[in-house]
């Protein structure tokens, strides 16, 4: 029997590495950016196949790459949310944990397996005023490798990452009301793509965390309001 | 990979079987003498109106001849346009009504659509069925379901049985120990198209009725300020009808009652 060729540890890494920003840069991007009345999420998609999702009473979901990855993990989230909600109480269930629990599990498929995922995602959790201890906006961004950051004001996933995050990076600034927030964002994957058109609001899916909302504070904006807000 | 478990589905119920058999409410062991131990819920009701469907439930709950609880809550908004009445050992109903409300939620977040109002009445009549077992040890749970059908733009009602048999009825229910009384008030007094005010001062009149002649009805306690819950369901959701409706609803009937006994 022959003895199979010798790969460095580095190299597989590299490999596994290039292969997954590859199948995410083929991809479009998605921006989450706070606004003074809680956190926006904005996508590039003009498909029914959502993108962004409801988690939990204050967190959303977002996911780019292979959409049968994150949205399996997408559900995933979902049931470790319910499951905790049901099991301790709705406050008890944070964007914290199910950051963590998504770096976890998708570190380990990075390493263990022979293809990484080809996904990133956020997780949104907008703050509460009614608990002073639950009152900050968290923002978690967990990479193919499993890698998580915490991002402040805005966050970016996606094929065109840099020249996103570089429109936002000047542009940004707290406070911004939500047609502001909204037209950033819109800016912002305009420079992403390679059309130069400004995006209509059939092209974006759009949904919020609203601070004020009691109990489930996630809600997905029609295009006809998103078309509202834009042009008001 | 770990994370993703061993259940794929979309029912928040069978997660907890598939994943977390610990907690799923588990009540057939228990002997027969539980029955008289537990709290019981007693009477509620449901009825429909003309914007949609109401929700009532007195707010006794007794064990055996004893008073457990003289402010418990039987009637549940499960979500935004569907609402649970409870009779019956209180414990495992009120679970029920909060694994199913987490069930209506979690549908709607996976499939990204909530169920349609005869699915979710169909889904309590399953979990009704699981717990049998523990029905025939004297721990049964006989609710109300009702809310708004988006489709036919009208207020439905269910009743069920302690096997999950789901009966649908066409304009009022009631069920638990005074449910009798209560269903003969609301034979007397409901009509088709009643408004809002109406149907909540008939709701009172039922409730009232029922703990007239059924000790274990609570009505309505004026002395420790204690209102029946009565809930109302129509499309724009699901709102509570606040303690002085109630109160002016119940004083209308003393008076009628004291001019006429």
């Amino acid at each position: 029997m022959s003895m199979p060729f010798y790969v460095s540890p580095e190299q597989v890494m590299a490999d596994k590495a290039e292969f997954a920003r590859k199948g995410i840069a083929r991809g479009k991007s998605i921006v989450a950016l706070e606004y003074e009345g809680g956190v926006l999420l904005v996508a590039e998609n003009s498909t029914s196949l959502s993108k962004i999702g409801e988690i939990y009473d204050r967190i959303g979901f977002a996911g780019v790459g292979k959409f049968s990855e994150f949205d399996q993990l997408r559900k995933v989230g979902v049931r470790f949310a319910d499951v905790r909600g049901y099991q301790y109480s709705r406050e008890d269930v944070r964007g914290q944990a199910l950051a963590n629990a998504y770096s976890q599990a998708i570190g380990e498929v990075f390493t263990r397996e022979m293809k990484p995922l080809e996904i990133e995602l956020i997780v949104a959790e907008v703050g509460d005023d009614r608990y002073p201890e639950h009152g900050a906006n968290a923002l978690y961004k967990v990479t193919f490798d499993g890698f998580i950051s915490e991002e402040h004001g805005f966050c970016v996933i996606g094929g065109g990452f840099e020249e996103v995050e570089g429109v936002l990076r000047s542009d940004y600034r707290e406070g911004l009301a939500l047609g502001e927030a909204l037209e950033l964002g819109r800016r912002a994957l305009d420079a992403g793509g390679d059309r130069g058109a400004n995006l209509s609001e059939g092209a974006l899916e759009v949904c919020v965390l609203e601070r004020a909302r009691l109990g489930r504070k996630f809600r997905r904006l029609s295009a006809e309001e998103v078309k509202g807000i834009l042009e008001g | 990979m770990s994370l993703l478990g061993d259940y794929f589905g979309s029912s928040f119920f069978e997660l907890l079987q598939v994943e977390h058999p610990q907690l799923v409410p588990d009540l057939s062991a228990w002997s027969g003498s539980a029955g008289q131990m537990i709290p019981h819920g007693t009477t509620v009701l449901a009825m429909r109106f003309s914007e949609g469907v109401l929700v009532a439930g007195d707010r006794l709950a007794t064990a055996g001849h004893s008073v457990a609880s003289r402010d418990v809550v039987k009637v549940f908004a499960t979500d935004s346009q569907s609402v649970m009445a409870i009779s019956g050992a209180a414990g495992p109903s009120i679970e029920m009504a909060r694994v199913l409300s987490v069930e209506l939620e979690h549908y709607e977040k996976i499939e990204g659509e909530s169920l349609e109002l005869e699915g979710k009445a169909n889904k309590l009549s399953q979990m009704i069925r699981q717990n049998l077992p523990a029905a025939m040890q004297g721990l049964a749970v006989v609710p109300l379901f009702a809310g708004f059908d988006g489709r036919r733009k009208q207020g439905r009602l269910w009743k069920f049985d302690i096997t999950g048999g789901r009966y649908e009825e066409a304009d009022f229910d009631a069920t638990g120990s005074g449910g009798l009384y209560a269903r003969e008030a609301l034979k007397q007094g409901w009509h088709e198209g009643l408004s809002g005010p109406e149907s909540v001062e008939l709701a009172v009149a039922a409730l009232t009725a029922a703990a007239d002649e059924d000790r274990a009805t609570g009505g309505v306690d004026l002395e420790r300020r204690i209102f029946p819950v009565v809930k109302i369901c129509s499309e724009s959701g699901v709102v509570d009808t606040d303690e002085d409706g109630i109160e002016r609803a119940y004083r209308e009937i003393l008076s009628r009652r004291t001019v006429n006994p």
